[in-house]
C-alpha cells in the first residue's frame, strides 16, 4: 500500500516537473548558446539529407503565365536608402556596373546592357518566404554559371557571394548591408539566374533593381536584392558575421531549402 | 472470466519509450511551429498566396485606443481578443497569431522557432520510424491495433458506452476497445505520416526533387493549410486521450505507461 503512495507521489512530482520545465525552461534554454549549437546540427543533417534526396541538378516546378501572382509581395528592403544607389535609379542604372572579383582568373565588370546581351533564361516560378507566403513570378536573367564560367573560377573557390546596396540592418555602415552567399550546386544550377526582369518589364526597385539573385529550389531570404557586386571565396567564416548571410548572422538557417 | 484483480504486462518497452518520446517531441513540434505560422498568420489553399483570399487569418486591429484581436475563417470575422490575432496586455498584444504562452520562443523570434521546429522533426522522424518498425515487426499494429470484424460492428455500442464513461473490466479491459484500436491508427498511420509529408511538401528543396509532394497536396499552400490541420487533429486526439487517461483510472494507466504493468479490476462478481 504504501508503495503505491510513493509510485503516487512519484508521478506526481514527475509531472510537476516536466510541466514546469517545458513552460519556463524552453524560453530559457532558448538563450543557451550550447542549445543553439545542438539545435544547429539539424541544419547539417537536412542540408545533406536533401543533397542526398534530391539531384543536384533537379528543377524547381515552373508554372504557367496565368498562375503569375497578380501582387508579389515585397520583402525585406524595398526602396534602399542609399545615396549612391538612388543616383543610379535616377538615372537608370545607366552607367551601373556589376563587378564579380575574388578567386577568379578574371575579374568582370559588367553594365546592365553588357548582361542583357549574355545569353539569358525565362522562368515562371514559386518565390516561397521563410514566412510562409508564396508568390509567382516570372523572371528574366542571365544564368550565374554563363558569369562564372566567363571569369573562370579558381579551383579553391567554394562559395558565390553577393553584395547588396540596401542597408538592411541600418547601422549606415557596410556591417548592416544585406549580403547572401550560396554554395557550388546552387551556383551552377540552371535556374539560378541574376533577373534583370520581373514579369516582363525591367526589375521594379521594390523587387531588387538593377538585379536580383534566384535561387529556386530554396527560400526567398537567398535570392538577394540589390546585387551590386559577386564575390568567389573559399570560405565564409571571415566575412561580417561570419555565417554567410544577413539573416544566416541574424540566426537563420545558412541551407534555406526547408 | 476473471474474477480477482489481475497484473498484466500491457505495454512493450519500446512502445512506451517511444509514447514519452512522441509526446514531449509533439508538444516542441506543436509550440514552434505556432511561433513560425505567427511569422504570417495566415492560411491558403493551392500553390500560391492569395493575400486577399486566405482560408483563415489572424490579426490585430487597432480600434480606438485599444487593439483587437480578429480571426477570419472563409470570409466570416470573430473576436479573438486576448488568445487570437492580439495577445494578452501582459505582453502588450504584441502577438498577431497564437499567444506568447502558446509559443516556442514565448517572444517573436522565427529564427529560434525554426531551429527548435526542425531538431525536433528529425526525432520525430527517427522516433516514429523506431516506433512503426517495431509495430510491424513485432504484431503489435495487427494484434493490438487492427480491429476485427467483429469489433467493427461493435462501434455504435462502443460510442454509446463512452458516451456514459463506463469502460470495460475483467478480459474486456486487457486489450484496446475498437473506438481506441480506430483512434489510435488514425494517428499512427495517418495523421503523424501527414504531418511530415506536409512539412516536406513545404520545403522547396524537397519539392524540386519530388514535385508529387506539390500534387498529392494541391500545392505548397495547402500543404501548409493540411499540416496546420493535421496539427489540429492531433491537438484534438491528445486532449480527449488525456481526458480518457485521466477518468479510466490515471494511475494505472499512467502505470501501464511507465512500467508495463496494468492493473485488470474483476468483472462484477455476486457476493
Amino acid at each position: 500500500m504504501s508503495g503505491k503512495i510513493d509510485r503516487r507521489g512519484f508521478l506526481k512530482r514527475g509531472l510537476a516537473i516536466t510541466s514546469a520545465a517545458l513552460l519556463g525552461g524552453c524560453e530559457g534554454l532558448s538563450d543557451q548558446p550550447w542549445v543553439k549549437r545542438v539545435l544547429d546540427s539539424a541544419e547539417n543533417l537536412t542540408r545533406f539529407s536533401q543533397r542526398t534526396l534530391v539531384s543536384s541538378s533537379a528543377l524547381a516546378r515552373e508554372y504557367a503565365e496565368d498562375e503569375i501572382s497578380p501582387k508579389f509581395r515585397a520583402n525585406g528592403s524595398t526602396n534602399p536608402d542609399d545615396s549612391a544607389y538612388q543616383a543610379h535609379v535616377a538615372n537608370g542604372f545607366a552607367d551601373w556596373t556589376l563587378t564579380l572579383g575574388g578567386l577568379v582568373e578574371q575579374p568582370l565588370a559588367l553594365s546592365l546592357a553588357d548582361l542583357r546581351k549574355m545569353p539569358s533564361r525565362t522562368q515562371v516560378t514559386r518565390h516561397d518566404c521563410v514566412e510562409g507566403w508564396s508568390c509567382i513570378g516570372k523572371w528574366k536573367g542571365v544564368p550565374l554559371k554563363a558569369l562564372l564560367e566567363e571569369a573562370r573560377l579558381k579551383p579553391e573557390a567554394r562559395y558565390i557571394v553577393f553584395y547588396c546596396a540596401d542597408d538592411l540592418g541600418e547601422t549606415g555602415t557596410e556591417a548592416g548591408k544585406y549580403y547572401e552567399s550560396i554554395g557550388m550546386i546552387d551556383a551552377v544550377h540552371p535556374q539560378t539566374i541574376l533577373a534583370y526582369e520581373m514579369n516582363g518589364e525591367t526589375l521594379p526597385v521594390a523587387h531588387g533593381a538593377p538585379l536580383r539573385l534566384r535561387v529556386e529550389r530554396q527560400l526567398g531570404y537567398k535570392m538577394a536584392k540589390y546585387v551590386m557586386a559577386i564575390e568567389a571565396v573559399a570560405g565564409l567564416a571571415d566575412l561580417r558575421g561570419g555565417r554567410g548571410g544577413f539573416w544566416e548572422d541574424r540566426g537563420y538557417e545558412w541551407y534555406a531549402g526547408i | 472470466m476473471s474474477t480477482q484483480r489481475d497484473i498484466i504486462y500491457r505495454h512493450a518497452g519500446t512502445v512506451r519509450l517511444t509514447h514519452w518520446i512522441n509526446a514531449l517531441v509533439l508538444l516542441v513540434l506543436l509550440m514552434s511551429g505556432l511561433q513560425i505560422f505567427n511569422a504570417h498568420p495566415a492560411l491558403y489553399f493551392g500553390a500560391k498566396s492569395d493575400f486577399d483570399d486566405p482560408v483563415l487569418s489572424m490579426q490585430a486591429v487597432q480600434e480606438g485606443d485599444k487593439i483587437v484581436g480578429t480571426t477570419t475563417v472563409f470570409g466570416r470575422t470573430f473576436d479573438t481578443t486576448g488568445v487570437l490575432g492580439a495577445g494578452s496586455a501582459e505582453r502588450g498584444s504584441e502577438d498577431r497569431g497564437f499567444p506568447w504562452w502558446a509559443t516556442l520562443p514565448g517572444h517573436r523570434d522565427l529564427a529560434m522557432g525554426r531551429r527548435w521546429h526542425f531538431f525536433f522533426a528529425w526525432l520525430f522522424v527517427i522516433n516514429g520510424l523506431a516506433y512503426l518498425f517495431y509495430s510491424f515487426i513485432s504484431g503489435h499494429l495487427r494484434r493490438d491495433l487492427t480491429p476485427t470484424r467483429s469489433e467493427l460492428k461493435h462501434v455504435p455500442a462502443s460510442i454509446a458506452e463512452h458516451a456514459r464513461l463506463k469502460f470495460p473490466k475483467g478480459d474486456e479491459a486487457k486489450r484496446y476497445n475498437v473506438l481506441q484500436k480506430l483512434s489510435y491508427l488514425v494517428v499512427v498511420l495517418v495523421l503523424l505520416p501527414l504531418m511530415l509529408l506536409t512539412g516536406l511538401g513545404m520545403s522547396p528543396g524537397m519539392d524540386a526533387g519530388y514535385p508529387l509532394l506539390l500534387d498529392i497536396f494541391g500545392g505548397r499552400q495547402s500543404a501548409r493549410t493540411i499540416h496546420f490541420l493535421a496539427a489540429s487533429g492531433i491537438v484534438i486526439f491528445v486532449a480527449v486521450h488525456i481526458f480518457m487517461v485521466l477518468i479510466s483510472g490515471v494511475f494505472n494507466n499512467l502505470r501501464s505507461m511507465i512500467t508495463g504493468r496494468y492493473v485488470i479490476e474483476p468483472t462484477e462478481t455476486k457476493p
